[in-house]
Formats: structure tokens, sequence, C-alpha cells
């Protein structure tokens, strides 16, 4: 082992603080008496309490959430679907294109995104409310599900569908009781990952959205653009606090499933 | 007496569980199966034996479904099930990885199949308590197949496979993952398996040994094709190509040209050692006897014939002869032995040799390898004696058969039991012969260097048509 020299030090210091300041930040500010976001005038918890019982940001952060909800759903399902058939289908003409349009929309400009779905809208005539902003976000989540799905997918031993259809599974019993159970973690993180960008869009949505549809981070942008309030730190607070629990939930329990596994294979080695 | 024996393949009134009729198939412009035609009999365990790419896999895939033939019938009790798709053949699959369902337990796993059958529930806990019971895993029955060792991972795919009481097993490298001792432990079980249930098996591996081991007869293929299909011991002692004699087991190939052999002749014209009329090089005839071989006169170094053939021949002219110096007239003293036969042991016995068959000329200046099981039709074609290592003997003194060949040891593989001793041959030729290490290996007296004599019967090889 090296020693720790103040050289690692240091520059691990400066890249967290990178990181990490701007956040610690806004979360000391979200307990700031004063309602000057940058003189500090005393600890206190009031924002929150103002948050509370602001109906706008309650009403966006509700939309916000149903849209999450929904389009995350929609996309887990259709990029499934989209995984399952590039990994699986074989050979058939035009795969290289399709699996290449698949990801091109995660590269693409999100302002671009927005503006077609925009016209597409427009042109059939479609009203702009929730649904439109549903269908926009299913569109651009789709692409970081299928990719998700297709990873697991392509590691995926495909005599277990065989050795189903074997026993006796028609295609659609073999995909529910066996390929579907065994992929479901990349399923559910495929359709985190779409919950979490669709929460976090702000591009895409303010295209999209119409009247009674606004999003929190569309609320958040427009509340910003009049002056900074301590009621936005409290909610970013909030909003930041979530993902914490989330994250290390998450990582502890499939770190402790892990060394369960390890420990049971192990066991199966001495008693073999 | 037929009963005892099982074979119904040599019976025409038996009815072939499984036919392939003409079957073809073709991924793009790669044939992998070429227009195969075969019958397999219930109960029996039939393997399919070849090198990775010979289609054996395809054959395989076929049977179970999941590939369908481009041209052809495959026919499972006389109905055509070429395209009838996996999940509604009566046939079952073990797979080379096990494809054990990872998240269902050892109990699910084995019930997968019967669950899709919609039977009563009493009936398959029935049937996963008698396959459990079968396989010897029934401690292991609320067991993740990753709580489990190889051994009782490929037990499971046995018994899920097995469960649904299949026509036709197919075992797909069923102990390709399975360590050595393990893998025989198991091939012994399989076999058990296999007679308990009367289920017909086939079975698909590249491992020679355990093909043999477990069939009743052994497909070897070939690009697309069958080369031969027989018993293991046919297979192994009497192949049909050389590329099956190659195949299977060690051999060894000795090329050359066959001459028919009197049917009645006295063989003695046959065996006669080499005369002496044209002297090969001192050591080069197996005939040639070590006393005279000892009394050859020296030999110059490369260094010496070099100086001779570059610089001295050219000024003084020859001094080398091209012909070695014959030896002068033995003395009164040597007359005696001189006099004798000049090979130190008796030439073969003619009652030993069976007559007919052929004779091998392998090599020039060599005595012609006398193969009295040969077909005399191969007369005067070019041929190829293929010998198996343990039908060769080896001494240092000549033994009394058939066919003796001189040589000298250049390797020995001890593998404990037996070694193999790889013997260069006067010729060039590399034979290798394998002698049971009946005493300790202290007392072995054949070394490195040593010359050594091999010896084998006049049927001990088989002659081929060389390709």
């Amino acid at each position: 082992m090296r020693r720790f020299s103040w050289f690692n030090a240091t520059s691990l210091t400066l890249g967290f603080a990178f990181l990490y300041l701007p956040m610690i930040l806004l979360v000391v500010y979200s307990f700031n008496e004063s309602r000057l976001v940058t003189v500090w005038a005393g600890f206190s918890t009031k924002w929150y309490g103002e948050l509370l019982q602001n109906e706008e940001f309650l009403d966006a952060a509700w939309v916000t959430l149903k849209v999450a909800f929904f389009s995350s759903t929609i996309a887990t399902v259709l990029g499934t679907m989209a995984a399952y058939v590039m990994i699986r289908a074989g050979r058939f003409p035009g795969r290289t294109l399709f699996s290449g349009m698949i990801y091109a929309p995660l590269v693409m400009p999100e302002v671009i995104t927005g503006l077609s779905l925009l016209l597409l809208f427009i042109g059939i005539g479609l009203d702009r409310g929730v649904l439109t902003v549903v269908l926009a976000h299913t569109t651009f989540s789709m692409c970081y599900v299928s990719v998700v799905v297709s990873s697991r997918l392509s590691t995926f031993d495909q005599a277990l569908e065989e050795a189903a259809l074997d026993l006796g599974a028609s295609p659609f019993e073999s995909f529910t009781l066996i390929t579907l159970p065994i992929i479901a973690p990349a399923v559910i993180s495929g359709w985190l990952l779409a919950f979490t960008l669709s929460l976090d869009d702000l591009v895409i949505a303010s295209f999209t959205t119409g009247p009674g549809a606004t999003t929190l981070p569309i609320k958040v942008f427009s509340a910003v653009r009049l002056g900074v309030s301590p009621e936005i730190n409290a909610l970013s607070t909030l909003l930041i606090g979530i993902v914490t629990v989330g994250v290390i939930t998450a990582s502890l329990v499939s770190k402790r499933a892990a060394v369960q596994r390890r420990r049971e294979e192990q066991a199966a080695q001495r008693t073999a | 007496m037929a009963d005892s024996v099982f074979a119904p393949w040599n019976d025409p009134e038996a009815k072939p569980l499984i036919q392939f009729k003409g079957v073809t198939k073709r991924f793009g412009d790669f044939t992998a199966i070429d227009d195969l035609t075969q019958n397999i009999y219930e109960r029996e365990f039939f393997a399919l034996l070849g090198p990775s790419g010979c289609g054996k896999t395809t054959l395989m895939r076929m049977l179970a479904g999941f590939e369908e033939p481009t041209e052809g019938q495959i026919l499972l009790n006389g109905v055509d099930i070429g395209h009838v798709p996996p999940n509604k053949r009566a046939v079952n699959m073990m797979f080379q990885s096990y494809a054990l369902f990872p998240h269902l337990s050892v109990y699910d796993n084995i019930a997968f199949g019967l669950r899709r059958e919609k039977k009563p529930k009493d009936e398959i806990h029935a049937r996963v308590k008698e396959m459990l019971r079968l396989t010897r895993l029934d401690r292991f029955a609320q067991r993740k197949p990753h709580q489990i060792s190889g051994g009782q991972r490929q037990r499971v795919a046995l018994a899920r496979s097995l469960a649904k009481a299949p026509k036709l097993l197919l075992l797909d490298e069923p102990l390709g993952a399975l360590d050595k001792k393990l893998r025989e432990e198991t091939q012994f079980e399989l076999m058990d398996i296999q007679e308990k249930t009367g289920t017909t098996f086939i079975i698909v591996t590249h491992d020679q040994e355990e093909a043999m081991t477990v069939a009743s007869r052994v497909a070897v293929m070939d690009e697309g094709r069958i080369v031969q299909v027989a018993t293991p011991d046919v297979i192994y002692e009497a192949p049909n190509s050389v590329y099956v004699a190659d195949f299977i087991g060690d051999v060894n190939l000795i090329r050359g040209t066959a001459r028919a052999r009197p049917a009645d002749s006295p063989p003695e014209a046959a065996v006669e050692p080499t005369p002496e009329t044209k002297p090969a090089p001192p050591k080069a005839t197996a005939s040639t006897s070590a006393s005279i071989a000892e009394r050859t006169g020296p030999q110059p170094n490369t260094l010496g014939r070099a100086l001779h053939d570059k610089l001295l021949s050219p000024i003084f002219g020859k001094w080398i002869e091209d012909e070695p110096r014959r030896l002068p007239p033995p003395s009164a003293a040597e007359a005696p032995r001189a006099a004798a036969p000049q090979t130190p042991a008796a030439p073969p016995r003619p009652q030993d040799i069976p007559p007919g068959g052929l004779e091998i000329d392998w090599s020039t200046g060599q005595a012609a390898i006398i193969a009295a099981n040969g077909d005399p039709v191969l007369d005067g074609e070019k041929v190829v004696l293929a010998l198996r290592p343990e039908k060769l003997g080896i001494a240092k003194t000549r033994p009394d058969a058939p066919n003796t060949l001189k040589g000298k040891v250049i390797d020995i593989a001890y593998l404990g039991n037996i070694s193999t001793y790889h013997v260069e041959i006067e010729g060039g030729v590399m034979v290798k012969a394998q002698a049971a290490n009946t005493r300790r290996i202290a007392r072995r007296d054949i070394t490195w260097e040593d010359e050594v004599w091999l010896s084998f019967t006049a049927t001990a090889g088989v002659v081929l048509k060389d390709e």
C-alpha cells in the first residue's frame, strides 16, 4: 500500500469540493432565517413549513410525480420490448440501423427533441397538457431503458429460454416465467432511471407542456427567474435527501445480496 | 441368443424410434448437415461424436426443435416432427450449460415441465419426489442452483429433463463442466439411470472416451456426415476410414503400398530377411546382425566429410568410397559364427501367420508388413495401416513375431498404469507403443535412446485405403 500523501489528500478535497460545495451551500441556506438567500440570519426551518403551505409547488410536485410514474412505466414496457427484439430476433434486414436509431435520442439535443415533439402534437391537433408531457418523456426515456435492459439481455444465457420451451412452456410463458424474473433487476433500474430523468427534465417538458401541467422543474425555473427564494432551497434539499436515501438503500441491499450469494456458493462448494 | 445382446439395429423387424431421412441443414451457404440418413432405436444410448463444427450439435438441436431441417424428414415413432415447435415434442434436452433457472429452487426447476402440462398438484409432487430420489438430490430440494455444487447441478439438469418421461432424451455435452473423476462417476450414473428409466438417450460429445463408455452405438461425424456408426468395440478395433481410426483413441498410421499375399503359398517367401546383395548403410537394415555392425569401419564425422568434399577431393580425387567398404572374409575363428543365420532371432514360424491378406511395402529397404486381415481387393493401392499403440510389443531383443520394427526410443510418456514409448523406427517414422507398467518404474529396463524392437501380430492392425 502506498502512503496517503499530501498530494492525494489535496486532489481528493478539491475534487469533492467541486462536486458537493454547491449542494452543501444550498442545503445550508435552506435553513436560513432570512428571506435574502445570501445573507445568513440564524437557523430556522420555517421555509419548510411555508413550502408545505404553497399550493402551487405542491400541485407542480403532484403533476411531476404523475408524469414521471406513467412515462417511466410506459417507457419501461416499450424499452424492454425493443431491447428484447434487438438482442433476440436474430438477424433481420436493417437490424444495425434499428439498434443505432434506438440509441440516437441519447445524444440528440433536448431542444430538438422537444421542438419536434411540439410540432408533432400541434400537427395532429393534440391539446398540450399532462398527456403530451407523458408522451414526450416516454419518447426520450425509452432509449435509456432499452440500453440498460439490452446490456443485461446480452449476457443472458439463451439456453434458459430454450430449456423452458423444451420443457413445454409457450414462448409467452418462457418470457414471463423465466426471462422476466431474471432480468427484473435491470428492468427495475431502467424504470428508476426513466423516473429520475422525467423528474428533472425541464427542456422537453417546457416545450410540450400546457395549461394545468406545470411540472416542478418548470415551476422552480420560473420562480427563480423572479428571484431565488429560500423555499426553493428547502424544496431542493428535500429532493437531495430523498435521492440520497434511495441510492444508499439500493446499494446496501444489493451489496448484502451479493455477500449472501457468495457465502452460499462457498457453502455449496464445501458440501460438494 | 439375440435376447441377451441388445442390438436392435441388426434386427430387420425392429422399428426405429428416430429416423433421419435425407436430412440437410444449411445456414446460408454453410451446410451443417449433409443429406443424413440414420435410424436410432428405442432404449438405445446413441453417441454423436466428432470435432467441433462437425454438425453434431445442429443434429441435436433439430431433434429438440430449435432448428428446422432445410430438406428431408425427421420421424419420431413414424411421425414427421421436423417442423413441430420444441414445446410440443415428446423430446427433452439436457443442456451443456445445464440452463437451470437461477431464480427457482431445485424442486421448482424439476417441477417446471410438469406444471406446464397442468397436471394435478399431488401427481406433480410425487413425480418430483421420484426424480429427486433417482438423482439423490432429496436433501437439496429447496436450494437454489447457485447453492449447490457443479455435480449436483448436473443431476438437477438431468432430473428436470427426465421428469416429463420423454421418449427421447438429448444430452448436449452433459459432463463437459465436471472434473475428470466426477465425470467418470457420472458416466456410470448416466448409464444406470438410462437403464432404469428405459429412455432412449442421444448424447453429443467430443470426448471419445465418454462416448465409448456410455454408448451402445457411436456415430462418428465429420463435416455434416456420419462417417461410421457402430458399437464402441467395432469403432475402435475396425474403423472404416483413416479419419475414424485417427479420431478415436491413439493410433499409429503407417502409409504404404499394398500387395496381395498368396492365400496358401509358403510364407517364407514373404518373410525372408532382405538378402545382403545390395548392402544398405550400416545399421539401416533390420536384418543386419549386431556382430557385423560392430565391425564396420570408422565413419568420418561431418567436419571431416566437409573437408574432404570441399578441399581434398577436387585436388587429390575421391578418398571416401561411396560404397561401404567390404569386410574382410571371416577368419578361421569367426567362420562358424558367420555361417550361422544372420538374424539372432529365428524367423517367424510359418504356422503363426495366417495365409492370405496383404503385405504392405512401407519403406524401401524395410521388410514388408504382413497384414493377414487385409482385404485383397486393396492389392496395388495406397493404403494406411492403422495400428493401436497397445497392440505393439516393445522389447530390447528381437522377439519372435510376424512383424518386427527396429527403432530408437525418443520419448517416454509415463502415465502411471501404462507408459507410451515414442520410437523412431528405421525409415524415419515415429511409432507409439504402449506397455502396461506391471513392474515398478525403477525396474523398467527400457529408457531413452535405447535400441528396441517393436513387434505385432499379422492381424494387429487395420488396413485402410489411403485418402
